[in-house]
């Protein structure tokens, strides 16, 4: 009885240390982007949006936003298209070399970045499409498809074998049994799917930063902007490119949780 | 029963190299309620599953009509099925599920909501159309599952062990459901189970499936009373099953040597069989008498009562031989109280000649194993 408690105390310390970690450095930024001081000092100064509001003015920053917007939308759409597609072939169909099809399908992430990077611009500047907003929307949608996957596959996974069979026994051909049965089913996971991606995709740098050439993203933007000095506006832009992520796993993570515990038959 | 509806010709299935149907030949006739009933792993539902063009046959052909249908797509068949899982859409509710079919075909809006309406106030679920399916119990559930695919008014339903997930007294009940709207509607059932109860309590005719092959095709009386081989007459009933040589045979009636001792059966003039052939002896457990005292009779052997078992009111008591074979005996549990039962006692068994039913024994090659 004692030792148990004793237990689960150490190990809600543990886990506390853990949030603590994870967490202070970002509140930290989040506070210092309130602060009106230059640079990052206790005591605190007085309260300012100033760093906001130069932020805000500066078209460059509106500039690297769009252009960040429009590569996360993009590539994760085509991501989460891809990844069903895999996903699918997996569910419904049995080959050869099946297993070498899965781990080729989910091999991106786990390329060092760096290697993955150098690889995309060099592999783009061969065929003459580095350096556009294209690059990095191709270069990112091979980087998120197999999360996309990973999600979409877990759904199908849940699903009885039996529904796409009993859509086709009853009148519904191929299209139709995908339309009114398997999309429904998964359509959870492929919302949470585009949230991941699109979430997985704002956020990447490095990639970002070596196939962008001119169209900065908002990641790119901050480095360079940290370059230059010490700058408190790269307390306000992380703060808000905090606030975009999490947002956006977290909508991905309710859709998820919320539709599999209530849907199942 | 009318004409033949579906004709199976030499239909076989394989999955690569392993045999799930061996080539079987089969008639379905329209408006009849077939129960297709065997051991787990028999080929029963990949006969089912063929029917609904959900597999390919690797050989034969399947007629519908007259038509080979062996090509055509499920979603180009009227065959809907009842899974045993259901298979009802989680996503939509109650009337959405039933009005997929329809759906499919392009059916307006208006005439689908009217016609599942239909449907589940004829299977007394109209009050439940908007809810979701998880919100269901499984009887009701049951009852969507038949809605759903009788809407578009089949000339055949296919039901693959619909009723396995259900309690014991919903299952009786779904039953005399089922008997009536197949009687109703007069079209094909083609019913597949592992439960002889469910298939003796519907089926006109009963196919007797083992490893991938038919055993016997009947009405259920042929199958209790006449089964053509050994594998049906121990697949159902409880039928005690004992193995002899026939010693003797005049005028009809043969005496066969046993571990039991002499048993005498009747033997019809047409029947091949003769002394010094091996024969399996079935006995009917219901049709067996107890005594506490000998009796005079056709068969009478004494043996010890070892247990029982109850299912409702009907009684099931074992019973070993002195040759150490053990005997069932089914009876009304109120007829068992005057035999003061207990472990050990001796008694005697007793049953007439007529109700033994004598089977050739099947040799292996016979068997083609």
């Amino acid at each position: 009885m004692r030792r148990d408690r004793l237990v689960t105390w150490l190990l809600r310390i543990y886990l506390a240390l853990i949030f603590l970690f994870v967490f202070v450095p970002i509140a930290t930024s989040m506070v210092f982007s309130f602060n009106s001081d230059r640079f990052p000092s206790l005591p605190l100064g007085g309260f300012t949006w100033h760093w906001y509001d130069m932020v805000y003015k500066d078209p460059d920053t509106w500039e690297a936003i769009r252009t960040s917007l429009l590569v996360a939308l993009t590539s994760s759409v085509l991501a989460t298209f891809i990844g069903f597609c895999t996903a699918y072939t997996d569910f419904r169909y049995r080959f050869r070399f099946k297993g070498a099809y899965l781990a080729l399908a989910l091999l991106p992430p786990t390329i060092p970045l760096i290697i993955l990077a150098l690889a995309m611009l060099a592999w783009f500047s061969k065929i003459g499409i580095s350096g556009r907003v294209g690059s990095i929307i191709v270069a990112h949608t091979v980087l998120c498809a197999p999360f996309a996957m990973a999600v979409i596959r877990l759904r199908l996974q849940q699903m009885d074998r039996d529904l796409e069979s009993a859509a086709w026994n009853l009148g519904a051909n191929e299209l139709a049994a995908m339309r009114h049965v398997v999309i429904p089913f998964t359509l959870p996971s492929i919302i949470s799917a585009l949230c991941l991606t699109m979430a997985v995709s704002f956020d990447e740098f490095m990639i970002a930063w070596f196939v962008s050439g001119l169209n900065k993203t908002v990641p790119v933007m901050i480095l360079e902007i940290l370059q230059g000095n010490v700058d408190p506006r790269i307390n306000a832009i992380g703060s808000f490119v905090f606030a975009v992520t999490v947002t956006l796993v977290v909508v991905a993570q309710l859709l998820f949780s919320a539709k599999t515990t209530t849907t199942r038959s | 029963m009318g004409a033949a509806q579906f004709v199976l010709e030499n239909v076989a299935k394989r999955f690569g190299n392993q045999v799930a149907v061996n080539p079987m030949n089969l008639e379905i006739r329209s408006g009849e309620f077939l129960a297709i009933m065997g051991p787990s792993g028999c080929g029963k539902t990949t006969t089912l599953r063929m029917l609904a063009g959900l597999e390919a046959p690797s050989e034969g052909e399947i007629r519908l009509n007259g038509v080979r249908i062996n090509e055509f797509k499920p979603h180009e068949r009227e065959t809907p099925m009842v899974w045993q899982s259901l298979a009802l859409f989680p996503f939509l509710n109650v009337r959405e599920n039933v009005e997929f079919g329809l759906k499919m075909r392009g059916v307006p809006k208006a005439e689908r909501a009217e016609r599942a309406h239909r449907w589940l106030q004829r299977l007394e679920i109209d009050q439940f159309a908007e809810r979701d399916i998880g919100n269901l119990s499984g009887g009701q559930r049951q009852r969507v599952a038949l809605a759903r695919a009788l809407v578009t008014e089949p000339p055949v339903l296919l039901l693959d062990e619909p009723l396995s997930a259900l309690d014991a007294n919903l299952v009786v009940r779904m039953q005399t459901v089922l008997i009536r709207l197949q009687k109703e509607l007069g079209i094909t059932f083609v019913y597949v189970t592992h439960s002889q109860s469910e298939a003796f309590a519907m089926a006109d005719r009963i196919v007797i499936m083992n490893e991938g092959s038919v055993e016997q095709v009947g009405t259920p009386r042929e199958i209790y009373r006449a089964p053509t081989n050994r594998f049906v007459a121990e697949f159902v009933g409880t039928n005690n099953i004992i193995e002899g040589t026939v010693s003797s045979r005049k005028a009809g009636m043969l005496e066969c040597d046993t571990a039991l001792g002499c048993i005498r059966t009747l033997c019809g003039e047409n029947n091949p069989i003769h002394p010094g052939n091996r024969v399996d002896l079935v006995i009917g457990a219901d049709l067996i008498e107890v005594s506490a005292e000998p009796i005079w009779s056709d068969n009478c052997f004494p043996a010890a009562f070892i247990g029982e078992e109850f299912v409702g009111s009907v009684a099931t008591l074992h019973f070993e031989t002195e040759s150490g074979d053990e005997i069932r005996v089914q009876k009304q549990q109120r007829e068992t109280e005057s035999l003061e039962l207990a472990h050990g006692k001796p008694l005697y068994l007793h049953w007439d000649a007529d109700t033994v039913y004598c089977l050739a024994s099947r040799t292996s090659d016979e068997r083609g194993e």
